[in-house]
């Protein structure tokens, strides 16, 4: 049975079960891979996505329960989004492996909150864990971001869609 | 080669665990002999004209291919400007590729030769292989760009990746590589002189993967994707030691998706077309377990028996290997338990998981063609003979594609490739060279085991009129990491290095006339594991909030106390390190209002660490604001990332200082996934300010050492606040 979800500006039909985590269907089945699991149980933020701009945790959200919320994922952020400069400029990541939920997290913050404050940013943060510690970093580059010439571009819609690759 | 290979592979496989884990101790002991060529035997990696280390294409881009997994720790990037250093490379076309799995070609020379990525000693082991690698390309391309002009090769100037003679002809790489590729290259070529670096120690060496990890495009094992690959979860026993009983499959081949289940030695697989039907499947399986022969003491039994070895109640065995067996000590024993004593206090360690951000997982094609592995190999080469011994095969054999992991701290190097091997099991039953990727849940990591262990400290000392250490009694009780490692080794018959490093060798116990300590390690059916830092996450907060203690029973000024014992046993590297951070902490002038500061200072992989903490206690608990760190690790090749490594060593140390606990009831783990164990959230994450020592001695190890100092530096802030020690982790108990 077919869903139709609204992912990065494209309205894709996908078959997994319709209690299927997003989380999935987004890695397994449309090979939108940057956004990671890590504790299954909305605990650590790895899998953070926007739906509607709003930050979700894909790990929790069944794909029928999306209705027509507009999800934004990593991919969608186009790769020059200011925070994903802010991150490169300032070297955040160390594994990587936890950026993608951060820099979502991040993206819906400044996106209400445009200029944040210290706990403004670890209020919105604090979801996200990094085992690496580049906590101080991602602190940084959001303020980076918020300051940047181009911070009006923070926005919860995708910059550009990369086509999904579907499973191979 | 004469021997039946699998002689080869089970005497290589005592060697590899001998060197390997003394290696990854942080020791390094050489191991002169051919392992890595038996090794090495049955791989097909090609070399190219300028070595195992560079490759140079026609569009100018140079490559560095490296021996060493990159989990985080900007190793990559500090690999690539070594070679780049000497090179003259122009920095922004400069690539980092990873290496194939060759004990021969990439061996850590730290290791015995062995391949593995630990012990913080990736850039300290590959510093003169890569300069030597990137001066020797240097020289090959001078040459070729010498006759191809008819100049001489001594006019010749290299500067960022430009080629140049004063006649005004000049070339990048690019142009030259054919040219170059045809020229012998010199048995010694000429390294710089340090003094000429323009790369090396500067912030211009920048990591490579940042745009990658931050557009979603880096590469994990968990987003490995593969024409007719299937999923894999198992259903682990409860217990350590268990083993399955019996299964009822039913259910779990019912639900869809799921393509088959099977028995391996760590459980039952479930293999399916996705991971969340793998889930489900896993789910729905029935499990009957076999726990015999399992580990079913609580954690809480665990430690009063370790205790109880500690104070004598129960009597060690009279054996040497399980017994006693003593460290640094020095005078007369019986007066280290005499006297009246200044401090004698006890300490508790829990068990930890490391906990990385993607949980253990890996890719495995076996029965077509040669097994294949994907996944962020720590230790290609035990991943290789552990996998060898599975599929019958050559270890060096196996190839393995090295990718990104989300975080190891030592959880990825195990003597048994634990889910390696469970993948290998699946891939086997599977066959025909499909690709299976095992992924375990973040309940499956964190409950596998191989934890930092339980440990135990008893400390006694009685001090001189001056109020110095006078006598030390210290014993230590936790299980071995080493346990197995042949007799013999700094792991085996000996003592385990890993649990006493950091005491063994202190400073401390140098400036104190008598000292009497020992270790024991009984058994426990937990597997064990290093933990980034290793023997220091405990016996570096065990002397120095043992010294903070002493300090203040003389009435003395902590860091005054320890300078005064640092001249004593000569330890000027800590001199030097405890006054810079003294120094831009402003330790003499008052801390911000409601603020304290905890000095600490440690040791480990060959680079020595202080800190200074700020401190207060809110709601019971204690937040750290600012902490200045400085480092010693001789050569700073990248200051930022080692910047970037003090602040993220300091989080991980801190998060297992205030809330990191495993624990188990009945031999079950009570954690399962975060909402159980703690970790540090952002806005407890302190801001560090790091300060590097200038050296000019070869550089050492930086992944590690910034974790052990933050717990003792907060420690003892909170003893200047409260007046009293923290004797057991974590701070905050729930």
């Amino acid at each position: 049975m077919a869903t139709t979800v609204d992912v990065n500006g494209r309205a894709l039909n996908v078959n997994s079960p319709p209690d299927t985590p997003l989380l999935w269907v987004l890695r397994d089945e449309l090979g939108l891979t940057g956004t990671k699991y890590g504790c299954g149980v909305a605990q650590c933020g790895a899998c953070t996505v926007l739906a509607d701009g709003q930050p979700i945790r894909s790990c929790q959200v069944p794909i029928s329960a999306l209705g027509a919320a507009k999800i934004t994922t990593i991919e969608g952020l186009g790769g020059n989004h200011p925070l994903q400069q802010a991150w490169v400029k300032l070297d955040v990541p160390q594994c990587g492996y936890c950026q993608s939920g951060q820099i979502m997290s991040a993206c819906a913050l400044l996106a209400a909150n445009p200029k944040p404050d210290d706990a403004a940013i670890t209020g919105a943060m604090d979801g996200n864990i990094c085992r690496c510690g580049a906590y101080q970093r991602i602190r940084a580059a959001i303020k980076e971001a918020a300051a940047a010439p181009a911070a009006p571009a923070v926005s919860a819609e995708p910059a550009a869609a990369p086509a999904p690759s579907p499973a191979a | 080669m004469n021997k039946p290979f699998k002689d080869i592979v089970s005497a290589a496989s005592r060697r590899e665990v001998l060197v390997v884990g003394s290696a990854l101790a942080g020791t390094s002991l050489l191991v002169g002999c051919s392992l890595p060529d038996a090794l090495s035997a049955g791989s097909k990696v090609e070399v190219g004209a300028f070595g195992p280390f560079l490759k140079f294409s026609p569009d100018g881009t140079v490559t560095v291919i490296s021996k060493h997994i990159e989990f985080g720790q900007g190793n990559h990037a500090g690999l690539a400007a070594i070679a780049a250093e000497e090179l003259d490379a122009d920095w922004t076309k400069v690539k980092v590729e990873q290496a194939a799995a060759n004990a021969k070609l990439y061996g850590n020379v730290n290791m015995g030769g062995t391949q593995g990525t630990g012990g913080s000693s990736a850039i300290a082991n590959s510093w003169t292989q890569l300069r030597t690698a990137g001066a020797a390309a240097r020289a090959m391309f001078v040459s070729a760009a010498a006759a191809k002009w008819g100049v001489s090769a001594g006019e010749i100037t290299v500067t960022n990746g430009v080629i140049a003679h004063p006649s005004g002809k000049q070339s990048g790489f690019g142009e030259l590589v054919a040219d170059a590729a045809k020229v012998a290259p010199p048995e010694a070529p000429k390294l710089k002189d340090p003094k000429t670096f323009t790369l090396v120690g500067t912030n211009r060496v920048r990591r490579k993967d940042s745009a990658a990890k931050s557009n979603g495009t880096a590469r994990y094992t968990q987003d490995v994707r593969l024409p007719d690959m299937l999923v894999a979860m198992v259903a682990h026993a409860p217990k350590f030691g268990a083993k399955v009983k019996s299964f009822d499959a039913t259910e779990a081949k019912k639900t869809a998706g799921v393509t088959a289940v099977y028995e391996i030695p760590t459980g039952v697989a479930v293999v399916a077309n996705s991971t969340w039907a793998a889930k489900q499947g896993r789910d729905a399986l029935k499990v009957e377990w076999d726990e015999s022969k399992a580990e079913t003491r609580s954690s809480a039994q665990i430690l009063a028996e370790f205790k109880d070895l500690a104070s004598g109640k129960t009597p060690a065995p009279d054996d040497k290997k399980k017994g006693w067996k003593g460290f640094d000590s020095k005078g007369d024993a019986a007066k280290a338990a005499g006297g009246t004593a200044a401090i004698d206090v006890t300490y508790d360690f829990p068990y930890l998981a490391h906990a990385a951000m993607e949980p253990m997982n890996c890719v495995a094609m076996v029965g077509k063609g040669p097994t294949k592995l994907i996944f962020g190999s720590q230790t290609p080469t035990l991943d290789q003979i552990n996998t060898a011994g599975i599929v019958m095969a050559l270890p060096g054999s196996i190839q393995i594609e090295t990718l990104f992991a989300g975080g190891s701290f030592g959880r990825r190097a195990n003597f048994q490739s634990d889910y390696v091997t469970e993948c290998v099991h699946i891939a086997k039953k599977v066959g025909k060279g499909r690709p299976v990727k095992l992924v375990w849940t973040r309940e499956d990591d964190m409950r596998a085991g191989y934890y930092r262990p339980l440990v135990h400290h008893a400390v006694r000392v009685t001090t001189d009129a001056q109020g110095f250490p006078a006598t030390w009694k210290h014993r230590i009780v936790t299980q071995s990491i080493m346990k197995g490692a042949p007799p013999g080794s700094p792991g085996g018959g000996g003592i385990d290095f890993t649990a006493v490093e950091g005491a063994m060798g202190s400073p401390y116990l140098k400036a104190t006339p008598i000292v009497d300590a020992q270790l024991i390690t009984p058994d426990a059916g937990v597997p064990v594991l290093w933990w980034r830092s290793v023997g220091a996450t405990h016996t570096a907060y065990v002397m120095e909030h043992t010294i903070d203690q002493l300090a203040k029973k003389a009435g003395k000024d902590p860091v005054e106390y320890r300078r005064a014992l640092y001249q004593k046993a000569g330890a000027g590297r800590h001199l030097t390190v405890l006054n810079l951070a003294a120094e831009k902490a402003g330790w003499t002038t008052p801390a911000a209002d409601g603020w304290t500061r905890g000095v600490a200072v440690h040791e480990s992989f060959g680079s020595v660490v202080a800190q200074v903490a700020e401190v207060k206690v809110e709601n019971g608990t204690p937040r750290v604001g600012r902490v200045v760190t400085a480092i010693d690790c001789g050569t700073a090749i990248s200051p930022d990332q080692i910047a970037a490594q003090m602040e993220g060593g300091t989080c991980y140390g801190l998060s297992a200082a205030l809330f990191g606990s495993i624990t188990l009831t009945g031999g079950v783990v009570d954690q399962q996934n975060f909402d159980t164990y703690r970790v540090l959230r952002n806005s407890e994450a302190p801001t560090v300010e790091t300060y590097i020592v200038p050296s000019t001695a070869p550089p050492s190890g930086v992944g590690e050492p910034g974790t052990p100092v933050i717990g003792p530096a907060v420690a003892n802030a909170l003893l200047a606040i409260t007046g009293r020690p923290t004797l057991s982790q974590p701070f905050v108990k729930t």
